[in-house]
C-alpha cells in the first residue's frame, strides 16, 4: 500500500474551515507529548496553560486584553493579504504607533483634555501608515520586496524606539531606567470592567474586525483587492489600480498595527518602554491565517492566540518551564496550520501495489 | 479499411490497436472505452470537439499518461507504455499543439536534447539537413528558435521525431498555427511519411483539412467514440453530425450600415517589453460603427500586444496612438478606456478574462461594475446577482447558478459567459480576441451570431481569430498582422483565402521592409 497526494478537482471548502481546527487538535497532541518528554503531568499541564488563566473574570478580562490588538492587527493584515500584499512588518508598524502616541501624551502631559486620547489613536494610526507607506513607496516605486523590507524595518522601528527611551524622551526621574513619564489619566484608556485592565482599546479592536468584515466583504475596494490577490492579469484587465492596492492594503496595515501600539501605552503599559509588545506584530500573522483571512475567524483565532500568551506566563509561573513555550505553542501551530492547509488543494490517496505478490520488507527492530 | 493496408508490411497485424481504453479524472470521465485500430501507411484522423478526449488518449499512446483501464497492442503485441522514452524506443513520436522548445537554444541544440545519450552537434547538423531535404521541411540547424517563426519551430518538432524512424507519429493540430500555403506544405510531407508506411494519428476539428488528408477517422465526443467513417466518403456536415450530434447552425450576417470611426489606430508603435515578444510598427486601422473588422494573422505575429495596447492593460507612453469613440486613449488604463464605451474578450478566460476562483456573479462584477453595481462604495449584491443570472439565461451559460466558480465551468461556457457579461454592457466598441477558441461547434455558431447582431445594433467590433474561416464568416473587412505591422483592410467580398493566406506571411503589396519578412516567407516560396 502506498501513500499518494491527489490533486482534488476544487479546493475543499470543508477542510478550509476544518484544517484550523485540526491544527489546534494537533498543536495539543504535540503539546501533550512535549509536557510528557518534560517530564510534567500532561494532563495537569494542560489544565495549568489553558484552564488556569481563564478560571475567573480577571482571567477572562486578560484574555480579552491581550487578543484585542492581536485582532485589530490581524484584520489590518488580512486586508493586505487578500490581494498578495505582503506586510510582514506590523511589529515595526505597531511600535511607530506606540512612539507617535506616546509623544502625543508626553507633549500634553498633565493635560487633562478629552481630546488627548482620540489624538493618540490618530497619531498612533499615522505612526504605523508612516511605517507601512516605506515598503508601499519602495515596491511601487523600485518593485522591491514589501516582505523584506516591512520586515527589516521592525529592528529599526525597536532601535528608535530604544533611543528615544534611553536618551530624549527618558524620564528625568526614573532613576536612569530607560523608560518615559507614566502618562496622566487622560492619556489612558479608561477601563472597561472595574478592577480589571480590560479597557476600551477591546471596543476599538471589535469595531475595526466589524469595519474589516464590511471592507473586505461588501466594498468595492475590497473585491479589488481580492481580484489583485487571486487573478493579477484578471485585475489588470478590468483596469484595477495595482499600486493603489499595494499602498491600501499597506497603509490599512499599517494603521491597524499603529493604533494596537498605541493601545498598548495607552493601556496595560501605560508608558513607553523599551519593549513596547510582546510579539504582537508577529503572532498576528498567524492569527490572520489561522483565522483564514476572514474577520469572524481571526476574531476566534485571536483569543486561541491570546490563550497562549496567558497560558506561556502561567507554565512559567506554575510548572517552571521557560517563556518560549508561548513561541513554541505559536510556531506549532502556524506549523500545524500550513500542513493542514495541503489537504485544502490535495486529499490522501491509498494505492494498492497492482502486482500480486505484496511487496515486503525486512526491518530490523 | 482501405487497400494500401493490406499490401504494405510485414505481418497484417495493426501497427496500433486501442481496446476500451477508459481514463478517469476526478471531476471527468476523459475516455470511455475507447477502442482504434491504425494500420501502416494509414493517416487516420482523431475527430473531436475540444474536451472531446482527443488529447489524453493521445497522452496515453504517448506514455504521458497512464490509462485506468484497457489495453494497447503495438504491431500486434500488447504493450504498457510508461513513459514518452519508452514510446520513442517503440517508435511513436509526437508533435503537441504547443511546442516544447527552449527559445535560447539552437535547433540542433533543441533536437540534441530529445535524443538518447549525447550525439555530436556537428553530426547531427548534418543529419537534421538530410531529413529537412527528404521530407521538404526546410530548417537552418544553427539558428536560434527564438528567431524562428511558428511554422519553422513546428518543422523543428516534427524533425525531432523523424531523426528516430516513427513508425507512428502523432500530429495535436497541428494546422492552428499555419497558414494556409504551410498547411499544404505539411500534408505534403506527411503524404509522403505515410507512403513510406508511417503510420500518423491526425487530431483535429476541421473537418475540410480531414477530408483532404486522412482516409481513416475515428470520431469523439464526451470521451466515447460515437463512430468511424472514411473521411472522404462524408461531407463535412455529416462529420459535423458525429463530432456534436446535431446539425450545425450558421449564422446570418447582411450588409453593413456604417458609421463614425470608433476605434483607431494613428501610427502605434510599441517595443515589447518581452525579449521574445513582437514590436508593433507604425499600427494604422479604422473601425467604424456597424462593422466588423477582423484581424487575421499566425499567432506570435504581435497580437498579443497589440492586444494589449488596444486594451489598456499596457497604457503606451503618448495619448494620440490610440482613439476610443474620438478620444486619445493611449495613456489611460484599461479601465478608464472602459468608461469611453469600450469593452474587450481577452483570448485567456481564467485569470484574465475571469477570476477562477471567484463566483460567477463576482466576475460579473469585474469589468460590469459602472452598471450601478456600487453604490458610496459599497456593491449592491442583489443588482450583480440578476445581471450574472441574465448573463447565464440569455447565453446558455450551463453552470449550477451565479454562485458557481468560474473554474468550475468548461471553457466553451465561460467563453459565453465572458462575451456576455461584455456585450450586455452595451458597448459602443468591442473588441474581440480568439471568441470561439476552444469552444464546441454549436456554441461558437451562437457567439458569432451575438457578435454579428451587436454590430448590427451600430457597434463597432474589431475580432482578432486565428482561424481564417471564422473571419471570413464574420468579418465586414479584413486587415493581416504580420510581424508586428498591419496590412491594408480588405473588404471581405474582395480578397480571399489565397490572398490572406499570402498576406499572413507579411507579403502585402507595398508591405514595407522586405527585410523582416525572409523567414514567414519561406512556407509561400517552397508552397509553389
Amino acid at each position: 500500500m502506498r501513500i499518494k497526494l491527489e490533486t482534488r478537482a476544487e479546493p475543499s471548502q470543508l477542510m478550509g474551515y476544518l484544517s484550523p481546527l485540526l491544527a489546534a487538535a494537533l498543536t495539543i497532541v504535540a503539546g501533550f507529548i512535549l509536557f510528557s518528554l518534560l517530564g510534567k503531568n500532561p494532563l495537569q499541564a494542560f489544565y495549568t496553560f489553558f484552564v488556569h488563566p481563564i478560571r475567573d473574570l480577571n482571567g477572562v478580562a486578560e484574555l480579552l486584553l491581550k487578543a484585542s490588538p492581536l485582532m485589530l492587527i490581524a484584520v489590518g493584515l488580512a486586508c493586505g493579504y487578500r490581494a498578495n500584499v505582503w506586510n510582514i512588518g506590523a511589529e515595526g508598524q505597531l511600535v511607530l504607533g506606540a512612539i507617535f502616541a506616546g509623544g502625543v501624551a508626553l507633549h500634553f502631559y498633565g493635560s487633562e483634555s478629552k481630546l488627548v486620547l482620540p489624538a493618540m489613536v490618530i497619531a498612533g494610526a499615522i505612526g504605523g501608515m508612516l511605517w507601512a507607506a516605506i515598503p508601499a513607496l519602495l515596491r511601487t516605486r523600485f518593485n522591491t520586496n514589501e516582505i523584506l523590507v516591512s520586515l527589516m524595518l521592525v529592528y529599526v522601528a525597536n532601535l528608535l524606539l530604544s533611543w528615544l527611551v534611553n536618551g530624549p524622551w527618558r524620564d528625568p526621574e526614573g532613576f536612569n531606567f530607560p523608560q518615559t513619564k507614566q502618562f496622566t489619566e487622560s492619556a489612558l484608556y479608561p477601563a472597561l470592567i472595574a478592577g480589571t485592565r480590560l479597557n476600551v482599546g477591546f471596543l476599538i479592536s471589535l469595531a475595526a474586525v466589524a469595519a474589516g468584515y464590511v471592507f473586505l466583504n461588501r466594498s468595492f475596494k475590497g473585491f479589488q483587492m481580492r481580484v489583485g490577490g487571486l487573478a493579477d492579469a484578471a485585475a489588470k484587465y478590468a483596469g484595477f489600480n495595482a499600486n493603489a492596492m499595494i499602498w491600501l492594503g499597506l497603509l490599512l496595515g499599517g494603521g491597524a498595527a499603529g493604533i494596537a501600539g498605541m493601545g498598548e501605552v495607552a493601556g496595560p503599559i501605560g508608558q513607553l518602554l523599551p519593549s513596547v509588545s510582546p510579539g504582537y506584530g508577529f503572532a498576528a500573522i498567524i492569527v490572520a491565517f489561522v483565522g483564514r483571512l476572514h474577520p469572524v475567524g481571526i476574531l476566534l483565532a485571536s483569543l486561541l492566540m491570546s490563550l497562549l500568551y496567558l497560558g506561556g506566563e502561567a507554565a512559567q509561573m506554575g510548572l517552571n518551564l521557560p517563556s518560549a513555550m508561548t513561541g513554541l505553542f505559536q510556531g506549532m501551530l502556524l506549523f500545524f496550520l500550513l500542513g493542514s492547509d495541503v489537504f485544502i488543494n490535495y486529499r490522501i490517496k491509498l494505492i494498492r501495489p497492482l502486482a500480486a505478490k505484496p511487496q515486503m520488507k525486512e526491518v530490523t527492530a | 479499411m482501405t487497400s494500401q493496408i493490406e499490401m504494405s508490411h510485414t505481418s497484417g497485424h495493426p501497427r496500433i490497436e486501442l481496446r476500451g481504453i477508459t481514463k478517469i479524472y476526478p471531476a471527468v470521465v476523459a475516455n470511455k472505452d475507447v477502442s482504434l485500430t491504425a494500420m501502416p501507411g494509414e493517416i487516420h484522423a482523431v475527430l473531436g470537439e475540444n474536451g472531446a478526449g482527443k488529447s489524453t488518449l493521445m497522452k496515453m499512446i504517448y506514455g504521458v499518461v497512464k490509462p485506468d483501464a484497457g489495453e494497447m497492442l503495438w504491431e500486434g503485441k500488447l504493450v504498457t507504455v510508461a513513459n514518452p522514452a519508452y514510446a520513442r524506443e517503440l517508435g511513436i513520436g509526437m508533435v503537441f499543439q504547443h511546442f516544447s522548445l527552449f527559445e535560447t537554444l539552437t535547433v540542433v541544440d533543441n533536437v540534441a536534447l530529445a535524443l538518447p545519450g549525447k550525439p555530436e552537434l556537428g553530426e547531427l547538423a548534418q543529419r537534421i539537413e538530410t531529413v529537412s531535404q527528404k521530407y521538404g521541411l526546410p530548417v537552418d540547424p544553427r539558428r536560434l528558435v527564438h528567431s524562428l517563426s511558428v511554422g519553422e519551430r513546428q518543422r523543428v518538432e516534427i524533425i525531432r521525431c523523424l531523426l528516430v524512424n516513427p513508425k507512428l507519429l502523432i500530429m495535436d493540430e497541428p494546422t492552428s498555427v499555419l497558414t494556409p500555403q504551410a498547411v499544404r506544405k505539411l500534408f505534403e510531407t506527411l503524404r509522403q511519411l505515410a507512403s513510406e508506411g508511417c503510420t500518423i494519428l491526425y487530431i483535429s476539428h476541421k473537418l475540410d483539412e480531414i477530408q483532404e488528408l486522412c482516409t481513416n477517422a475515428t470520431v469523439l465526443r464526451g470521451g466515447q467514440v460515437t463512430g468511424h467513417c472514411d473521411p472522404r466518403r462524408e461531407t463535412p456536415a455529416s462529420m459535423a453530425r458525429m463530432m456534436i450530434g446535431k446539425d450545425l447552425p450558421h449564422p446570418q450576417h447582411g450588409a453593413p450600415k456604417t458609421g463614425e470611426p470608433r476605434l483607431v489606430l494613428a501610427g502605434l508603435n510599441r517595443e515589447s517589453s518581452d525579449p521574445f515578444g513582437t514590436d508593433l510598427k507604425d499600427l494604422q486601422l479604422t473601425v467604424h460603427s456597424g462593422e466588423i473588422v477582423g484581424i487575421a494573422g499566425v499567432s506570435g505575429n504581435g497580437q498579443q500586444e497589440m492586444l494589449a495596447a488596444i486594451s489598456g492593460e499596457e497604457p503606451l507612453a503618448e495619448k494620440h496612438p490610440v482613439l476610443i469613440c474620438g478620444v486619445e486613449a493611449g495613456r489611460m488604463n484599461a479601465a478608464r478606456r472602459r468608461e469611453l464605451g469600450m469593452c474587450f474578450v481577452p483570448e485567456e478566460r481564467l485569470g484574465r478574462g475571469a477570476v477562477p476562483r471567484m463566483s460567477l456573479a463576482d466576475n460579473a462584477l469585474l469589468t460590469a461594475h459602472r452598471r450601478g453595481f456600487v453604490k458610496s462604495g459599497m456593491i449592491r449584491f442583489a443588482e450583480v446577482k440578476a445581471f450574472a443570472d441574465t448573463c447565464i439565461k440569455d447565453y446558455n451559460v450551463k453552470c449550477a447558478g451565479s454562485q458557481s466558480e468560474a473554474k468550475s465551468l468548461s471553457g466553451g461556457n465561460l467563453q459565453k459567459f465572458i462575451v456576455g457579461r461584455e456585450i450586455m454592457q452595451k458597448p459602443k466598441v468591442l473588441v474581440v480576441a480568439q471568441p470561439t477558441w476552444g469552444v464546441d461547434v454549436g456554441a461558437a455558431a451562437f457567439i458569432r451570431q451575438k457578435i454579428i447582431d451587436l454590430r448590427n445594433e451600430g457597434v463597432a467590433i474589431l475580432v482578432l481569430s486565428e482561424e481564417l474561416d471564422e473571419l471570413f464568416e464574420i468579418s465586414d473587412r479584413l486587415v493581416v498582422i504580420a510581424k508586428g505591422r498591419l496590412s491594408p483592410a480588405k473588404p471581405i467580398k474582395e480578397t480571399n483565402v489565397e490572398e490572406i493566406g499570402v498576406w499572413m506571411s507579411g507579403m502585402w503589396p507595398d508591405g514595407g521592409d522586405p527585410a523582416h519578412f525572409s523567414p514567414a516567407s519561406e512556407g509561400v516560396k517552397n508552397a509553389h
